[in-house]
């Protein structure tokens, strides 16, 4: 016979099953900062490309897109602190090691660009200036859309640290099928829909959708996306909104209805992107087992 | 012991990363356990058992140190004619009076003389006493030298009736198997002690015991502690360095209130409380106290030394020195006496201070159901302990039993002062006074209990100030003139240690023990702490650190007697006074100087040569030969075999607890005979086995403390870092047994014995395995004691299902073995939880 | 405003010699000084929270207001014999095993919670040893996640960030940290790191040499995931089991190539959408000058 063990000692992984290390205790407020912050960066990026190759009516509504993006983004961030009045202390030292201290001097140099941008093009005043800030806010904005991955990346958190190498590319599509799809929005409103933004709109979903199943499968063993419930909830919604949302931007045609609604699809979809790689990263880092699995790979 | 003593511990931690075995011997497997390197699992109530069969080991294999033994032990002494051991009489002794349900000690003495014991119960009138044993000093050397005469001594140990053969005789049947079949310690793991301790003893070693309450709560507890006292003494680690058994005392200290005892048979410095049948004069009284061998001899001049303390002028040499005003006994006046005579309306008041029985003391309820009949009670605590709230919160008052408009009881709660906050001294376990100052002043009303005694002793003189009954002169002659220092007059504790450690003719501190007089010159509080303020230094108060002095460190603090380390330090060295080994020498005779010299003060005459022979008709500790290491005994020998003061048999014997799940094994005879039994309706006991309604409780209770909380809890179940860490009431048992009784981690149970039934989380762990004692299987249900109704944190007491059946020597309860039933879920409440105790019982 | 990476603040000349802890978890008696000490000194708010049956484990684990934690792990002889041998094993519970070991902040050399944190409240002082300044903390919670240990968290009271600070405010004063202070078995040593790390080495041997081949060091190897970590411990067990990671590793350390994906992927952002636009744009004139044969 085998004598039952005893429940007061750990037979479960680990220590009692207790987290080995720590999860995050990010809102999803974060998750939310993530998504307008691509918005805006992407936005930023298609409002100069738009700009240099003189579409300036699509110049003008990515610069709207890019404040859509912008203005939240900060209250976001601070409404996430544990001391908002602190937030200014972010800017308090210049940190290489710190992902999260040189994306807000990134946001530092973005807000001013791309609002300067903004207005002037609104304004309709100063066209080379407003190219020049506009180009700074592309350069910035596109790496506002990928430090977020190298936030979450550099952590112990194993489902995160283990993506690095595809994060950023997940973060980065879905960025720029928000924008498209935002600016479908606001070109529809004011005429038809602009088809550059729907093709980057579409296309910023589907890839966001490749790139995030080749990162789960990247992460094998290590990936929460499937044993965690409310993530993989999360990432299947996500899917089915990208894919069919850019699928709508296309198939939409005039019709600015369908054009919102799939616009609303593919927008919800990153979202949901960005929430799902939270609650992976929760499950990841509260499982000790998972964080067993990753130290313990060659 | 690393669960209650910890930092005491350390020194156990620093000698096993020094090689030391550690053994330790408890039924679970405990924090003490965890670091040990031998963990011996023992079924509660059997050490007796375990402890002899090791003498039995001992004595089969001539592992004993023999020339210690013949030198410094009564093993070659012979016992009269008239003893019958407990192995021909079924587990009694000779002298058995089934009309006083207690034993005449008569027939075991030592044949042809009566000595006298040195410490013990005097509590009946009737102390052994008779012919002066001054003689017998002599016989007993001339017995050593002229190998013709046997009659009463036999250094050969062979003569049947001598102490040595009678042991032998005695231990024979704890064999290992009976070792395994009564504490359920298999056979692989008692050869594994045996060696142990075998190994370590003899001239180049020596091994020690610890023990606390585990030895001492059963209704064999001072039993338990001889027979450790046996085997060391066999295996010669008594008196030498490395050795001997250390008790750890309780409380803070709780070793200080039986020096100064707060014990109601005996005076500061283990001087016997005055018996009404001892006679009324201080002659009559010593005669019947005190031996005529040993420093017992000084008696008077402690006694008298004492009076003139408490009684000043008012003492004089015409009036017996105030000997007429000590208070009498009569009979038991113990703790649980004191609680029967509540319920039987005996006894009116009742002063708690600095205890908690309503959760602390075994059978509470009784405890608490008594308090309801006194007419007045006075709790002087830091918060409302569930002593002073019984009368609105409590089970029975829960249970309908009690009605808070029924009780009677004026309850005065009343704030003391925390250590913290007063001056003073502890006398700890090595019997070592340790000074602490006021660190800060205390709150509010809360003052120190010195202030309280100093006031009420104030307003109850003044009352009776123009008195002329001269039962009220004891209290009016009282010297009660102590200084009093700070914002709320607090008495001066130095000046109450001054008393303690007495003053000459001329008012100068003393410095010894030795300079105590019977002729009223010399005043002493507690003869065993004089010197404590030699020279007017505060001894206690010495804090030079060990690095700083040798390794017995002399300087910190200050011990009793005459800040001696070791006991009995005299047996360190051989016959002729030289160490018994390089490696273990601590005092030794010095030719040269022609004294006793060495690491520690001796614990002999300073110049007393080792071949001294008294001469015939010698008295006092003249009468002790240069051999004679164990002064304190009459015959300065250690004694293996007790030929008086013991209520329970000259030698230690296994009796079952008195509530046992099984049959004793070893003797007819189930329980301890002598043991006090309280046979009364609040203290049903459960059937023994063969009894109808055995099988009703057929686990073993036992209960215990936790490190995070501490005793009866209001001192840490009031402190949210400890509750944090030991945060609800729990009991342990084994996987087995909660497949058993399908009890679930972390669920409730209800745990019911013949008084109670209390709640508690389970905790499933392997800590507590059922033991086999052969075919059977014991279950055990282990309780910690510290939750009661107050506090942070708040949970059933232990106490409430503990039944009461004492120590007879000393009285004291059963905590450790008892029996009782488990299972699944909460207890009833109310009325219904009454009813669920009642059905149980048979 | 400062620039600062990693090697911050500490190593000038003048700096004292670097210390830390070595818990000898084999005299732990699971007595929890340490934990209550910590508490007192610090002025750490204390929760009852029940019972947990992890033992005689309440605390669980090491966050913003327990800086010192006692783990318990009962090992069972666990045997799987005849019922007739079953008990009599059991029986001698002395071949079980209650592992008692006390955890802490390891002060890591390439501390991770440092390194991540963006607002320069976490630094290296003097002595080597990792702090945060509450003054300075704005509670975004980076350290948290950070941390390979899982030691740091952030207090829902005050919104901030708290560990172990080795007792900064005693080795001011040239004081033994209070847990050391409190340990009555001398498990927790405290002193120069160097001096610690021989110490262990010894310890080991002796008890190695002593036939227990259970122990190991853990966090005593300078080369280590993290740099070398500033409190080390001699277990009984896998780390794991004492709920530590086997291999810790300060994910700073991989900073280099998660920029450089991040800037990949920010550029083929830029780069496929300026082909859109200008594919696009190349279309719409090419259809104009359709119209124009
Ligand atoms: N943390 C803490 N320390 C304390 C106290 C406290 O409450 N908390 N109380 C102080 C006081 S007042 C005292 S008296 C001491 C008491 O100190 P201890 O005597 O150590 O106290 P216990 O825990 O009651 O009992 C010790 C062990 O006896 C075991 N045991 C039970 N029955 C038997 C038996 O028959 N034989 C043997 N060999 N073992 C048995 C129990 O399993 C328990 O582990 O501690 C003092 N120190
Ligand atoms: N089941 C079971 N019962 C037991 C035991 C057991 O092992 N098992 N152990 C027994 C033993 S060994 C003991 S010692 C007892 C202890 O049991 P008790 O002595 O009844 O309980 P304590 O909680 O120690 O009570 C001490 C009280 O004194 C108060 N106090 C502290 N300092 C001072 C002071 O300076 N002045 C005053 N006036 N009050 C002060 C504290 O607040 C506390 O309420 O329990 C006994 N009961
Ligand atoms: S509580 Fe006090 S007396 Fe008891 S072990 Fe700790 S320090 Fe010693
Ligand atoms: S253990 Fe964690 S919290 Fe402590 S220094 Fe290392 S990274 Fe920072
Ligand atoms: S929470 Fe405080 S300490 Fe932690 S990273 Fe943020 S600012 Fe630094
Ligand atoms: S060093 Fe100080 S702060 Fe750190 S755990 Fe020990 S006591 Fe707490
Ligand atoms: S104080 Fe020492 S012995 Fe007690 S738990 Fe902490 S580390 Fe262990
Ligand atoms: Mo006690």
């Amino acid at each position: 016979m085998t004598v039952a063990t005893s429940t007061g000692s750990s037979s479960t992984a680990g220590y009692y099953g207790q987290p080995i290390v720590a999860p995050h205790v990010w809102e999803d407020t974060i998750g939310w900062y993530f998504f307008t912050g691509g918005l805006a960066g992407a936005s930023a990026v298609l409002a100069s490309a738009a700009d240099i190759a003189g579409k300036q009516r699509l110049a003008t509504h990515a610069r709207r897109a890019a404040m859509i993006g912008l203005v939240p983004s900060p209250l976001l961030l601070i409404a996430d602190l544990g001391r908002p009045e602190r937030f200014a202390n972010m800017l308090r030292v210049v940190k290489p090691t710190s992902p999260m201290n040189i994306g807000s001097w990134l946001l530092a140099v973005f807000a001013p660009a791309a609002g300067g941008a903004w207005i002037l093009g609104e304004l309709g005043r100063l066209p080379t200036s407003t190219r020049m800030l506009g180009l700074v806010g592309a350069v910035t904005g596109a790496v506002v859309t990928t430090y977020t991955a190298v936030l979450v990346t550099n952590t112990a958190t194993p489902a995160w640290h283990e993506a690095k190498g595809e994060l950023p590319y997940v973060f980065a599509a879905s960025a720029a099928g928000s924008a498209g799809a935002t600016v479908t929005v606001l070109s529809a409103m004011s005429g038809r829909p602009d088809p550059i933004a729907v093709a980057v709109g579409a296309g910023g979903a589907v890839a966001e959708a490749i790139a995030s199943t080749v990162m789960q499968r990247r992460l094998g063993d290590l990936s929460t996306y499937h044993s965690d419930a409310p993530t993989r909830r999360l990432d299947r919604l996500a899917k089915l909104l990208s894919i069919g949302g850019a699928v709508g931007l296309v198939a939409a045609r005039q019709s600015r209805l369908r054009t919102s609604i799939a616009a609303a699809a593919v927008l919800t979809g990153s979202v949901c992107v960005r929430l799902a790689v939270l609650r992976a990263g929760t499950a990841s880092a509260s499982d000790p087992a998972s964080v067993l699995r990753q130290q313990q790979r060659p | 012991m690393a669960e209650n003593h910890p930092v005491g511990f350390q020194w156990v931690m620093e000698a096993k990363r020094r090689g030391a075995t550690v053994i330790h011997v408890d039924p679970r497997f405990t924090r003490t356990s965890a670091v040990a390197d031998v963990h011996v699992p023992i079924r509660p109530g059997t050490d007796i058992a375990f402890l002899g069969g090791l003498i039995n080991r001992v004595l089969d294999t001539d592992s004993d140190f023999r020339e210690y033994v013949v030198a410094y032990t009564n093993a070659s002494s012979i016992i009269s004619d008239d003893y019958v051991d407990a192995e021909d009489l079924g587990g009694m002794f000779s002298g058995w009076t089934p009309s006083t349900n207690s034993y005449d000690d008569a027939s075991w003495a030592y044949r042809d003389r009566n000595v006298e014991a040195s410490s013990g119960n005097r509590d009946d009138g009737g102390a052994a006493t008779g012919e002066r044993a001054g003689a017998h000093g002599g016989q007993h050397h001339e017995g050593q030298h002229d190998e013709g005469q046997h009659d009463t001594d036999d250094p050969t140990l062979q003569h049947p009736n001598c102490v040595f053969q009678i042991l032998r005789r005695h231990f024979a049947r704890y064999t290992p198997e009976m070792v395994a079949a009564t504490c359920g310690i298999p056979r692989e793991l008692f050869d594994r002690v045996a060696d142990a301790i075998i190994e370590n003893s003899g001239r180049e070693r020596t091994g020690s015991f610890c023990y606390a309450v585990a030895w001492t709560h059963h209704s064999v507890g001072v039993q338990n502690i001889r027979t450790a006292a046996i085997l060391q003494t066999l295996l010669g680690n008594i008196g030498r360095p490395g050795g001997g058994i250390m008790a750890l005392r309780g409380h803070a200290s709780i070793q200080g209130s039986t020096d100064i005892p707060t014990l109601y048979d005996l005076l500061p410095g283990y001087i016997p409380m005055p018996h009404a049948d001892h006679g009324d004069t201080l002659e009559e009284f010593l005669d019947s106290a005190a031996a005529d061998t040993g420093h017992r001899g000084a008696m008077a001049s402690y006694t008298v030394s004492l009076l003139k303390a408490w009684f000043g002028d008012a003492a004089t040499e015409d009036n017996d020195y105030a000997y007429g005003h000590l208070p009498r006994i009569t009979g038991d006046h113990s703790t649980y006496q004191s609680i029967l005579g509540m319920l039987d309306g005996t006894v009116d008041g009742f002063f708690v201070l600095g205890e908690n029985p309503a959760v602390g003391s075994a059978n509470a309820g009784m405890h608490r159901r008594a308090m309801a009949e006194l007419a007045w009670l006075v709790v002087r605590d830091f918060q409302e302990i569930e002593t002073a709230a019984f009368w609105y919160d409590s089970p029975e008052i829960e249970t309908g039993e009690l009605r808070t408009e029924d009780i009677a009881t004026e309850v005065f709660l009343l704030p003391a002062a925390a250590h913290t906050e007063k001056s003073g001294s502890f006398t700890q376990t090595q019997r070592l006074l340790q000074w602490h100052d006021k660190a800060v002043e205390p709150q509010g009303d809360c003052r120190s209990d010195l202030w309280f005694f100093h006031r009420l002793g104030q307003l109850v003189r003044h009352r009776l100030a123009r008195s002329t009954d001269p039962r009220d002169h004891p209290v009016l002659d009282l010297t009660w003139d102590y200084p009093t220092e700070g914002p709320y007059d607090d008495p001066d504790s130095e000046a109450v240690l001054a008393e303690i450690n007495g003053w000459g003719p001329d008012g100068s501190p003393l410095s010894a023990y030795t300079d105590l007089r019977a002729d009223g010159s010399t005043a002493c509080g507690c003869w065993i702490y004089c010197g404590c303020r030699a020279d007017g230094v505060n001894q206690p108060r010495r804090r030079r650190p060990g690095n700083e002095q040798s390794w017995v460190a002399p300087e910190w603090g200050w011990a009793w007697p005459a800040n001696r380390r070791i006991l009995y330090n005299r047996a360190s060295a051989d016959p002729n006074g030289v160490p018994w080994s390089e490696r273990k020498k601590y005092v030794w005779w010095d030719d040269d100087q022609q004294q006793w010299v060495g690491e520690d003060v001796a614990d002999f005459q300073v110049d007393k040569r080792p071949d001294y022979e008294p001469p015939d008709g010698a008295e006092g500790v003249e009468a002790l030969a240069g051999t004679d290491a164990f002064i304190m005994q009459s015959d300065g020998r250690a004694w293996l075999f007790v030929p008086s003061g013991l209520k329970d048999g000259p030698l230690p014997t296994h009796y079952e607890p008195q509530e046992s799940p099984i049959a004793n094994p070893l003797y007819e005879q189930q329980d301890n005979p002598a043991m006090q039994r309280i046979d009364r309706p609040e203290n049903p006991i459960a059937p023994s086995p063969g009894e109808p309604g055995h099988d009703r409780y057929p686990f073993v209770l036992t209960t215990y403390r936790v490190t995070e909380h501490h005793t009866a809890g209001a001192m840490s179940r009031n402190v949210d870092r400890l509750n944090e860490l030991q945060p609800e009431m729990f009991c342990e048992v084994s996987p087995e047994l909660a497949a058993l009784q399908g009890l679930r981690h972390l669920d409730f149970a209800t745990i019911v014995s013949p008084r109670a039934a209390i709640e508690a989380r389970v905790i499933v762990t392997d800590r507590i395995a059922p033991l086999r004692l052969g075919d059977q299987v014991v279950h055990q249900v282990g309780v910690p004691y510290h939750w009661g109704s107050k506090g942070q944190v708040t949970g059933d007491s232990a106490n409430d299902l503990l039944g009461l059946g004492l120590d007879p020597n000393v009285h004291i309860q059963d905590t450790k073995s008892q029996v009782c039933t488990i299972v699944p879920g909460r207890r009833p409440t109310g009325a219904a939880r009454r009813r669920l105790v009642e059905e149980y019982r048979p | 405003m400062t620039v600062v990476d990693h090697q911050d603040l500490s190593v000038d000349a003048s700096a004292p010699e670097r210390v830390g802890f070595f818990t000898d978890t084999t005299v732990c008696i699971g007595c929890k000084a340490c934990e209550v000490a910590c508490k007192e000194w610090n002025e750490l708010p204390s929760e009852v929270r029940g019972l947990t049956g992890h033992s005689y484990d309440n605390t669980v684990a090491l966050d913003a207001t327990h800086w010192r934690h006692v783990a318990f792990v009962e090992q069972p002889a666990d045997v799987a014999v005849p019922d007739a041998l079953a008990d009599q094993l059991r029986a001698q519970a002395s071949s079980m095993v209650w592992l008692m070991s006390s955890d802490v902040c390891k002060h890591c050399t390439e501390a991770a919670c440092l390194d991540v944190c963006p607002t320069g409240s976490l630094v290296r002082t003097e002595f080597d040893t990792v702090v945060v300044q509450p003054d300075i903390c704005n509670g975004c919670g980076y350290c948290v996640p950070a941390c390979p240990f899982g030691v740091i968290g952030r207090d829902d009271h005050s919104g901030q960030a708290a560990k172990c600070t080795l007792c900064y405010d005693r080795l001011r004063s040239d004081r033994t940290p209070a847990c050391a202070q409190a340990c009555p078995t001398d498990s927790i040593q405290f002193g120069p790191l160097k001096e610690l790390r021989e110490r262990a080495s010894q310890r080991l041997d002796e008890l190695r040499g002593a036939g227990d081949h259970r122990a190991r060091l853990y966090g005593h190897d300078e080369d280590d995931g993290v740099g070398g970590m500033g409190a080390m411990f001699l277990l009984r067990d896998d780390p794991e089991v004492y709920g530590l990671p086997p291999a810790p590793r300060t994910t700073t350390r991989d900073l280099a190539s998660m920029w450089k994906s991040a800037f990949t992927a920010a550029t083929a952002l830029g780069v496929s959408i300026g082909a859109v636009v200008s594919v696009a744009s190349l279309f719409t004139r090419a259809g104009r000058s359709g119209k124009r044969p």
